[in-house]
């Protein structure tokens, strides 16, 4: 049963759009996958490898700006960001793990930190290039409707879910979590550690790329404040890994269903809704407290409290 | 023949000489004992010979090639494995899993490196354990899964580094046999660095004393024995001479 879950989850997700739901939760659902494609990249990196990256906006902003800059400056259709990034985002993923990691721990996450900083500050001020806050619109979105953007970010999704779990069965993933547990151990047994937390980044960069040039092509707007942002996309992809389960499979999809519902209840809320990035960060400490694991990490801890009263009153 | 040659190694941190000119080789098929009191650079060389610490001065060569600044991960694909004195596990993982991370080494496939991981845990009384956390482990396992792992890589030559403090002695003993195993049945050349004088003296084809970083003498057990120097520095009282 459990083998197959995975299976009926993507059937049941292939079937959603006949049931003509309203336009605003299709959205809602598209989001989800897309938090769920950024956050399993982040975990790729910053779960099993545990190299922690406050800054992968850029990586996310960058496949962005790769779609929207072929559809600016060459007039293909912005679909092309989704190969192109693979491309862009490698060549990225090389440089700055070139730079960032020789660093170990804080340090790496600080520069990644800077990172997307950088990103965001250059794409702003290479008006030339980039439109800079003016941002790049598509003249017009290839669906009104939102059936093909939802089946489009699924299969992502799904290929993700899959790539990742081909990945953590094989010799990578073992040494990805060698590399984790302790570096200098690692490297004595004979796992090239630069290399390996290299590919790691490149995976991870890649993939938040391409959640990145759907973004783009679904939206039909970016400017740098919607794609670098520090804290609407770099801490929340931190939050939705840490509230789901960091190094686990299905902790940043729980994630991304939490945080995504979570964000779009609380800013309806009126008066508090402004502050939902405050209540963010409650939410963050009280995980980090309770359920360092996250939601999936911790889920039987999380259920012993109803077990025992389950248990009391039979 | 000899597999690993240190020459005239120096290591400086800063103005103090950790390891001074010290030279000696190890070779093909013996076990070679490193000791010295506490300070004397045992553990500083074998990160020289490891790949972990770049050396003031002097060559670290391997089958007469120069290894003397290639990164750990490229002197255990060449062959030499080694293990931590404060142990190193792979907290998170289960037993089998650490072996199979460093089995990966020499094979492709999952399947393979799990053969030779429960070969290796077998070979140490692990077997029994390895669906255990290793940050769940009792010391005496943990130290013998270090010596798994670095079975698991598949080497020609072991440095174990202190792979006895803090047993007690059953584990001790068992050790030994571990010791003595690794090289009868599998052919593989051993530098061990101990404090247990009993350990050291059984196991030990030849041994090389350290004292403030300098080789103050090598020869066999019973020479290191009657040796004055190495009395004075470090044997004295344990052996009542």
């Amino acid at each position: 049963m459990k083998k197959f879950l995975p299976l009926i989850i993507f059937a049941a997700l292939c079937l959603v759009p006949l049931m003509d739901l309203s336009s605003y939760v299709m959205h809602i659902l598209i989001l989800v996958l897309m938090w769920s494609v950024i956050g399993m990249a982040w975990n790729i990196l910053g779960g099993y490898t545990g190299q922690v990256s406050f800054g992968h906006a850029a990586f996310f902003g960058f496949g962005a700006y790769t779609a929207g800059l072929l559809y600016y400056h060459l007039e293909i259709s912005a679909w092309w960001g989704i190969p192109g990034c693979v491309i862009i985002l490698t060549a990225l993923s090389l440089v700055v793990g070139y730079i960032c990691l020789r660093l170990r721990g804080a340090y790496f996450a600080l520069a990644t930190l800077a990172l997307g900083e950088i990103c965001r500050v250059a794409t702003e001020n290479l008006v030339d290039f980039t439109q800079g806050n003016l941002g790049i619109m598509l003249r017009e979105r290839t669906w009104v409707d939102k059936t093909w953007y939802f089946y489009i970010i699924l299969l992502i999704a799904a290929g993700t879910y899959v790539l990742i779990k081909v990945v953590m069965e094989s010799k990578l993933g073992y040494y990805f979590v060698a590399i984790r547990e302790d570096q200098d151990a690692a490297e004595s047994l004979g796992i090239d550690t630069t290399f390996y937390k290299t590919i790691s980044l490149c995976l991870s960069g890649v993939l938040t790329g391409i959640a990145g040039a759907f973004f783009m092509n679904y939206m039909g707007y970016i400017d740098p404040g919607v794609v670098f942002p520090l804290y609407d996309i770099s801490i929340t992809i931190v939050m939705v890994v840490m509230v789901g389960g960091a190094a686990t499979y299905w902790g940043p999809i729980v994630g991304a269903v939490i945080m995504v519902f979570l964000a779009e209840e609380i800013r309806s809320i009126p008066y508090i809704g402004a502050a939902h990035m405050t209540i963010f960060g409650v939410i963050l400490i009280l995980i980090i407290l309770f359920l360092p694991n996250g939601i999936v990490g911790d889920f039987r801890k999380l259920m012993k409290p109803f077990k025992r009263k389950r248990e009391a009153t039979s | 023949m000899s597999l690993i040659e240190v020459k005239d190694v120096t290591m400086q941190f800063g103005g103090l000489a950790a390891v001074a000119d010290v030279s000696f080789v190890l070779n093909k098929g013996e076990i070679l004992g490193l000791i010295g009191p506490n300070g004397a650079g045992k553990t500083t060389l074998f990160n020289v010979i490891n790949g972990f610490y770049r050396p003031t001065k002097g060559d670290v060569y391997l089958k007469g090639k120069r290894v003397t600044n290639l990164r750990p991960h490229v002197l255990c694909k060449l062959g030499v494995a080694r293990t931590f004195q404060v142990v190193k596990p792979l907290q998170r993982m289960s037993t089998l899993d650490n072996v199979v991370a460093s089995a990966f080494i020499r094979t492709k496939t999952k399947a393979e490196a799990e053969k030779v991981s429960l070969e290796v845990l077998k070979f140490t009384d692990l077997y029994d354990d390895m669906n255990v956390l290793s940050k769940g482990l009792p010391l005496g396992k943990r130290k013998r899964l270090e010596i798994a792992r670095a079975l698991a890589t598949q080497p020609e030559i072991i440095l174990l580094d202190e792979a006895f403090a803090g047993l007690n002695p059953t584990e001790i003993n068992e050790q030994i046999e571990i010791v003595k195993k690794i090289r009868t049945e599998r052919g593989i050349t051993i530098l061990i660095i101990e404090h247990h004088m009993r350990v050291i003296m059984a196991v030990s084809d030849r041994i090389v004393v350290l004292n403030y970083g300098q080789k103050i003498a090598e020869g066999t057990p019973s020479e290191i024995g009657h040796n004055p120097a190495v009395i004075e520095a470090y044997l004295g009282e344990e052996t009542g001479a």
